[in-house]
């Protein structure tokens, strides 16, 4: 019966976060019958939705939860910025314009929005957050999902799909075949897929394997097995394979689903040094928001991919809580015991940072005139000496947020095979968001893709799953 | 700053020869969870709870009972969890409340060694009614010489005299009311909440009557059964409440009647407090009822699964006044209305036995976790955490 059923689906959504919902939600809108294959088990399903925490969304005046105003240009001005032109303009803007619409159709489905939260302030005009986070959200779509009809089959890893000259047939899980009129892949990044990762870092000069000391801060069930198979069935992709968004959170972060709370938000309040107690980079170059997605790289080139931030007693107070309680000493000697890096190089190194630091007025909330002189790396601003106790020292490693190689789109959200659009074979979410997000990262624009190209996704394949019907009864 | 406060907070604690002690288990466990919390924040929008945990770094004895208090048990922030079981950091705030709020009760209970009542509350409430009851059906016997008799047109004190009646009642009632003030008044001490302003006061009270918090933040209520949203806890509470305090002005006003206008009873159904107790009572079956069958319904991982005896025992307590109230109404002009008269008396007597031992605690302790909330919150945070450039 189940298997009559599944053969008669007209849209089958692959996936289980939140462009797979918007798809499924919206295929079933207009009328067809949906059914959505999550690779996870129920209590992990959704995949990275569940860590997010809200929506860039445009607006031309304030708006309930939304601040003042962010018009499409500075929304598109924003996004050829962190991309450093790795968009395209078209679809681009297309999210940025649906961004704008989208939040009735979400309440709709039960997503309740709220202001920014406490230590987001910097967000409170640009992003609307979800109440108590992407998991009630996703929780909200599913609910919403049962409701209107959708079937739901958790555990249904997705391994191939079965193509037609570039148009969609049925999906395999295992031995079992779900023919379906049209389908929406929505399954992810490859993140997760450590052997996957390991390739696209390679080995550093010191015969490491970086990747291997990663931490994945999402779901374990991005890996990518889809996405490599319609790469090798011949879709055309796009983005950096190599690439993926990388911050450096808590070393003592879970494997996998760490999130974020094991980000290290110290960082500008004192300085990073590697495991040869020397420092790197430059901690106070921007503001934290602004620098954390480079620092999971820092990291990353660093020997055994290891830093510590270290701090003293003046930045108690200053910045989020970290989730793990940091090592913690009177003196810097018992603190380098402690992180387990050499004393006297420790010692030296905060010494000559210490005597570098030209002091001014302290202030955080602006690029003050703290700064060090004589000193390489500098550091730019919010340079104070490290000297009252008791200091703190925190390990970070690179932690994996998504990766960036998808499969090209148009603004039907269509997959393309040499050019050419499927007819009925649609892509949304993380799977595509390198079309948008080539590179680099800006709070919440990965849900205004997810939910924009979810919706596009769930229009056209039930358009195309309508328009196969009448084919096929002619 | 946080960490002044604790330290002026400790010194003065020490001076005073009040020193905390360590965490136990379960305290510690909101701790461990709360440190999570704090560093996600996803849930701030739910209730007070997690606005007021971002005002602090770290979560004495003090603290924990404070929030433990605070939190309404809606089971919001378990269902939205990204790090609930069977993730690795198993976070389940309404779990860890739950279990520190019965050490509340039980610690701070008055005097001291009837705080292990709470501990078999079921078995607590099970006694104390089968006690009154006998003790009232003996009583009538010994009086009456049988529990039927000719109809007596409802004058009670034709089985029961009034003195006998207040010279039993009103000892349990003055001494339910005195241990539950020591033990509240225990609690706000330790949580040092300050000075109280009028509006802070006028907040408060408006979230206890409305229970502000069981509209999980949106307004569709909280969660019982799953991740969906319902009012009918808040209902359901609200129907067992403001029955109570219909039923509590019934006898208020009876009260008056005899003492100061010396009218005595029965009073005629269309008398107020007949009516007030009508009202009440009818409220007092529904909202009990209600809760009762939200409560057999609850997702097993809400709250503490040891202290459904409580809520259950308490919960019955409530419906059984109630009902046995409305029968004893509905029959008072019989020749059962004796029987009815003990059976109530019984019941009634069970629940205030067992109020200050029990889950009628928890509306006392969290009335004064949300004063000091709507204190603290007109405060300026002592936490200025980065990031907000």
């Amino acid at each position: 019966m189940e298997h009559a059923h599944a053969n008669s689906v007209d849209v089958l959504v692959i996936g289980g976060g939140n462009a797979a919902l918007c798809a499924a939600l919206v295929a079933r809108e207009a009328g067809a019958s949906v059914l959505l294959l999550e690779a996870a088990p129920r209590e992990w399903r959704g995949g990275n939705s569940s860590h997010t925490r809200n929506l860039r969304c445009m607006h031309d005046a304030p708006q309930d939860v939304l601040t003042e105003r962010y018009p499409e240009e500075e929304f598109w001005q924003d996004l050829l910025k962190v991309t450093g032109g790795m968009t395209n303009e078209k679809l681009a803007r297309l999210a940025i314009r649906e961004s704008s619409r989208c939040r009735d159709w979400m309440r709709k489905h039960g997503v309740n929005f709220q202001p920014s939260l406490s230590g987001t302030l910097h967000l409170s005009r640009t992003n609307a957050f979800f109440m108590g986070g992407g998991k009630a959200l996703v929780n909200a779509y599913y609910r919403s999902a049962e409701a209107l009809g959708v079937r739901i089959r958790y555990e249904s890893p997705v391994d191939r799909i079965e193509l037609e000259d570039g148009a969609f047939r049925a999906a395999w899980v295992g031995n079992e075949r779900i023919a379906a009129r049209a389908c929406v892949l929505a399954a992810g990044g490859f993140e997760s897929n450590r052997e996957w990762l390991r390739e696209a870092w390679g080995q550093n000069e010191n015969g490491e394997w970086p990747a291997d000391n990663f931490a994945i801060r999402g779901t374990r069930f991005n890996r990518g097995v889809l996405l490599k198979a319609m790469i090798e069935a011949g879709a055309d992709s796009i983005g950096d394979p190599s690439q993926s968004h990388c911050v450096a959170i808590d070393a003592r972060a879970p494997e996998y689903d760490g999130g974020i709370c094991t980000r290290i938000d110290c960082v500008s309040l004192g300085i990073v040094v590697n495991k040869h107690a020397e420092r790197f980079y430059d901690e106070g170059e921007d503001f934290w928001p602004k620098r954390y997605a480079i620092w999971g790289r820092l990291v990353a080139q660093q020997p055994g991919q290891i830093g510590f931030s270290i701090i003293d007693a003046k930045a108690n107070g200053r910045f989020m809580p970290p989730v793990f309680p940091g090592a913690q000493a009177n003196t810097l000697e018992e603190l380098a015991r402690q992180l387990g890096i050499d004393e006297a190089a420790f010692v030296r190194t905060v010494r000559e940072y210490n005597a570098a630091c030209r002091v001014g007025t302290f202030d955080h909330t602006i690029q003050d005139d703290c700064h060090t002189e004589g000193l390489s790396p500098a550091k730019t601003h919010w340079a104070l000496p490290i000297d009252t106790p008791p200091f703190r020292g925190y390990a970070l490693k690179p932690g994996i947020t998504f990766t960036y190689l998808g499969l090209k789109v148009n603004e039907q959200a269509a997959v393309h095979f040499s050019g050419q659009p499927s007819p009925n074979l649609f892509v949304a979410g993380e799977m595509m968001a390198g079309n948008v997000l080539g590179k680099g990262y800006t709070a919440g624009v990965g849900m205004t893709i997810g939910t924009t190209f979810g919706r596009i996704a769930g229009a056209h394949a039930a358009a195309a799953a309508r328009q196969g019907a009448t084919h096929a009864h002619a | 700053m946080h960490t002044l406060d604790t330290l002026t907070r400790e010194a003065a604690d020490l001076a005073a020869g009040r020193v905390l002690p360590a965490l136990d288990a379960d305290e510690a466990e909101v701790g461990r969870i709360l440190q999570i919390c704090n560093a996600c924040r996803y849930c701030e929008g739910f209730c007070a709870v997690f606005p007021a945990m971002t005002r602090r770094l770290s979560f004495d004895k003090a603290d924990v009972h404070y929030l433990a208090n605070l939190c309404h048990n809606c089971g919001a922030c378990l269902h939205a969890c990204q790090y609930a079981p069977p993730h690795e950091f198993a976070v389940n705030v309404p779990q860890a409340m739950a279990k520190v709020r019965a050490h509340t009760y039980s610690d701070f209970a008055w005097p001291a060694g009837f705080g292990r009542l709470y501990r078999n509350n079921g078995v607590t409430v099970a006694l104390a009614v089968a006690g009154a009851l006998a003790l009232f059906l003996v009583l009538a016997l010994a009086l009456k010489g049988t529990l039927f008799h000719t109809p007596l047109a409802g004058n009670f004190y034709a089985i029961f005299p009034h003195n006998l009646l207040v010279s039993m009642f009103a000892p349990v009632f003055l001494f339910a009311a005195l241990a539950l003030g020591i033990g509240v008044t225990r609690f706000w001490r330790q949580a040092a909440p300050g000075r109280a302003s009028s509006a802070a006061i006028a907040e408060t009270t408006h979230d206890v009557l409305r229970l502000t918090y069981l509209d999980g933040g949106h307004g569709k209520g909280c969660n019982n059964a799953d991740d969906a949203f319902t009012l009918a806890r808040r209902r359901f509470h609200h129907l067992t409440f403001y029955g109570f305090m219909l039923c509590f002005a019934a006898t208020s006003v009876a009260t008056l009647y005899h003492y100061v206008f010396g009218w005595e009873a029965p009073y005629a159904f269309t008398s107020l407090p007949v009516l007030l107790g009508t009202v009440g009572g009818i409220g007092l079956l529904i909202g009990p009822a209600g809760l009762f069958w939200l409560n057999l319904k609850r997702h097993p991982e809400h709250g503490d699964a040891a202290q459904k005896p409580m809520d259950r025992g308490f919960i019955a307590l409530l419906f059984f006044t109630s009902l046995t109230g409305l029968a004893l109404l509905a029959a008072r002009d019989t020749g059962a209305m004796g029987l009815l008269l003990a059976i109530h008396l019984g019941v009634v007597m069970g629940l205030f036995l067992t109020m200050p031992y029990g889950k009628f605690a928890h509306g006392f302790y969290r009335s004064a976790a949300l004063l000091k909330w709507a204190i603290e919150k007109r405060r300026p945070n002592p936490i200025g955490v980065g990031g907000d450039a």
